[in-house]
């Protein structure tokens, strides 16, 4: 029997439960196997959940869209390894709900940025950016340094999170906000908060006083402190960055 | 009413509203966009406010061309085509259809208010929160049953070509909406959300989703579009059946797995960019399939375009379309997109597509439909319309030109060596060169946006200036097919 495609063009189901098959292939060949592929994330050390401070960093750098003009995936391209360091890994960003890759650079990559820069540099440059880079196009965010953030739910976020898989353990949970205070202090005792999180920057970002609640600023520069130090390049054998 | 006995009017009111909305959102839409352009030149222009900063309405920009614009003029004129091609009134009838236009216009509201407020999921066109994304797809599903009802009622044996582009729209997003969204908010009270997927895994399902959006919103909803007033406005019939069939089923299968062009070199595996780069090449010749069905309709017909503005926006369209249809395969060939990725090259591709095939395939439909809707017999003035035309047409050349030449010279720049063998610019330096480039885009855009303007007040006056009214549209008598 010859096909003949007016059959299907006079069956309004069958055209839909068609087009919804051909739709769905490319995607499920692409997307799975990401899932079953055990390489796809490389067997790399260091990579751990965010302390409250930098998931409440990184929660306002999602709000306030800083991914639009900033990426933070390093190509494997010579000049990008030069300007930014080490390429990006997907290890790096397996605890990332959501990631935030970027794709367009209106401002530098900052996958790595984390210890280029001192807190005060950052300070000065999220107030007023033209201050510290005369020609730079990036909007004032002081309004950050004025706000404290939201303790009274830093619990629910980190719950949450563990329930959409990044691996919070009861204690993280239990302490949050001791570990959310202990991070702005450095005169404190952080053993606890940096055992939980190894490489945790602990300093007064802005100069908020220990005991006072933390500001966004703060938030945001513990966040950026921390971009891209976690994975210790120099002990990780070659062979484990294989995809 | 006696709806047994007596043929019912189609629901038009609705898609009217749809019409008063597309245009409006547009003109918004496209002032968004200037502004921000501007604030990439002259960054006080982010009036040191957190709502009026560049991250935040970035988003409002995107969200008001691509959903609100492109969105109102999709969903409302297949609502038009759908029952005009079925014979049929829509499914639903009224109240369905005036739920789909206010669910629609509340979604998008929501949508751009959390913008502004800081309320997003932080991924590239899939910005709303939780709750919005609920809301949507509630919407959505009434929108398919609409949709797929009418088709069911049909009193034409088969389902015109148009239908098929816009069935497949309403399905994929549909998928892609769910599935890219999928979420966890911190509390039932609290905005906030986590996404359900992390990393390279997410950043493969965003763009499987945001290059669909491209694919299925931005392109098979407006080919259906396409199909229906290009046809109309040319008084012919489709070039070709045949190619319809091949490039429908081939465009929604190749499209689907373009998403990774997005993500070459980066930490997605290699076999999934390669898949990626090898179907957005593949892409191509759909596409062109759809562009020739679409141009070679005007066999016979082209003395139209001398007369008919509003047909030579249908037509530049499809020139545009296949212009960033080459362009966009270009660009996913892995060396090309090493020098294009994360530059202006990007954005000057999107707006070629954006502005000149989105937009001018509405433009041209917006100038056949509201005389139309409005029984009127023509527009207020065809002289108008061919402002419109030019003004934007310059627009988007000049904006298109720009982008690519800062696009490109940024990414030279950032891969020059100087004879030492060190990195020759700085970061900053290369923004520092973007901005006469910048100025030329904000040229294009005021141009683009003042166009805008000229419809609105022409298609104003069309519908509601003194003219005689036409009869109101009445559903024919079904004719024995041949």
């Amino acid at each position: 029997m010859r096909f003949n495609h007016a059959f299907i063009e006079k069956n309004a189901i069958l055209l839909l439960v068609l087009a919804l098959v051909t739709v769905s292939i490319g995607g499920l060949v692409q997307i799975v196997p990401l899932y079953t592929i055990e390489t796809t994330i490389e067997r790399v050390e260091g990579v751990r959940p965010y302390t409250p401070l930098e998931q409440i960093g990184r929660n306002v750098y999602i709000r306030e869209g800083c991914y639009l003009c900033h990426s933070q995936q390093i190509r494997a391209f010579r000049d990008e390894v030069e300007r930014y360091g080490h390429y990006s890994l997907a290890a790096e960003s397996m605890y990332d709900h959501p990631f935030q890759w970027g794709s367009k650079r209106n401002g530098p990559d900052l996958a790595r940025v984390g210890g280029k820069y001192s807190n005060d540099w950052h300070k000065a440059h999220l107030t007023h950016p033209q201050d510290v880079v005369p020609t730079s196009i990036m909007p004032s965010y002081a309004f950050l340094a004025r706000r404290p953030v939201r303790t009274d739910d830093l619990q629910a976020h980190l719950k949450t999170l563990r329930s959409v898989g990044v691996p919070y353990s009861d204690e993280m949970i239990a302490n949050a906000g001791g570990d959310l205070a202990a991070q702005i202090d450095p005169d404190g005792d952080s053993a606890a908060l940096t055992t939980r999180y190894p490489g945790a920057v602990v300093a007064s970002f802005t100069g908020t006083p220990a005991g006072a609640t933390p500001t966004e600023m703060d938030a945001v520069i513990a966040y950026l402190q921390m971009l891209g130090t976690l994975v210790p390049f120099q002990k990780t054998p070659l062979e484990n960055l294989v995809q | 009413m006696t709806a047994q006995t007596r043929q019912p009017a189609y629901v038009d009111d609705v898609v009217r509203a749809f019409m008063v909305a597309t245009v409006f959102w547009g003109v918004v839409g496209f002032a968004m966009g200037l502004l921000i352009a501007s604030q990439l030149a002259f960054p006080d222009l982010n009036f040191g406010l957190e709502w009026t900063s560049f991250g935040r309405l970035r988003p409002v920009h995107t969200s008001a061309v691509i959903f609100a614009f492109g969105g109102s003029g999709l969903i409302g004129s297949s609502l038009f085509i759908v029952q005009r091609t079925c014979k049929a009134r829509l499914f639903g009838g009224w109240q369905l259809g005036w739920f789909l236009f206010w669910g629609y216009q509340l979604f998008i509201v929501l949508a751009a208010t959390g913008y502004v407020m800081g309320i997003t999921q932080g991924k590239e066109y899939a910005e709303p929160e939780w709750y919005v994304d609920l809301w949507l797809t509630i919407v959505w599903v009434a929108y398919l049953v609409c949709f797929v009802g009418t088709l069911l009622r049909r009193k034409e044996p088969h389902i015109y070509v148009a239908n098929w582009f816009l069935l497949s729209f309403i399905l994929t997003i549909a998928m892609l909406h769910v599935v890219n969204n999928a979420a966890l908010p911190v509390s039932f009270f609290d905005w906030k959300s986590y996404g359900a997927y992390a990393g390279v895994q997410d950043a493969m399902i965003e763009w499987w989703y945001g290059h669909n959006a491209v694919g299925f919103f931005l392109t098979a909803g407006f080919l259906g579009m396409m199909y229906y007033f290009i046809p109309k406005a040319a008084d012919r019939p489709i070039y070709s059946y045949r190619l319809s069939i091949v490039h429908f089923w081939s465009l929604i299968f190749l499209y689907i797995w373009a998403g990774p062009h997005h993500l070459l070199y980066t930490a997605l595996p290699d076999w999934t960019q390669t898949l990626g780069m090898v179907f957005s090449i593949m892409l191509w010749m759909p596409s062109w399939g759809g562009m020739i069905n679409g141009l070679m309709t005007l066999s016979g017909a082209w003395h139209k375009l001398a007369t008919n503005a509003g047909l030579r926006f249908s037509v530049t369209s499809l020139a545009f379309y296949g212009m960033s249809t080459f362009e966009g395969p270009v660009m996913s060939i892995k060396p090309v997109n090493g020098l294009s990725h994360y530059t202006d090259w990007t954005i000057g591709h999107v707006h070629s597509g954006a502005m000149g095939w989105v937009g001018f395939i509405t433009f041209g439909m917006l100038y056949y439909i509201v005389p139309v809707l409005w029984g009127k017999t023509k527009v207020y003035s065809e002289k108008l319309v061919a402002w419109h035309f030019w003004i934007a047409t310059l627009g988007i050349v000049f904006y298109v030109c720009a982008m690519w030449a800062s696009g490109i010279m940024q990414g030279l720049m950032w891969r020059a060596y100087d004879a030492n063998g060190f990195l020759q610019y700085s970061f900053i330096e290369t923004v520092e060169a973007m901005h006469p480039f910048y100025l030329i885009r904000i040229l294009g855009g005021v141009m683009y946006l003042s166009g805008a303007l000229i419809m609105a007040f022409n298609l104003w006056k069309t519908a509601f200036g003194a003219q005689d009214r036409a009869a109101p549209a009445a559903i024919p008598v079904p004719q024995p097919a041949q």
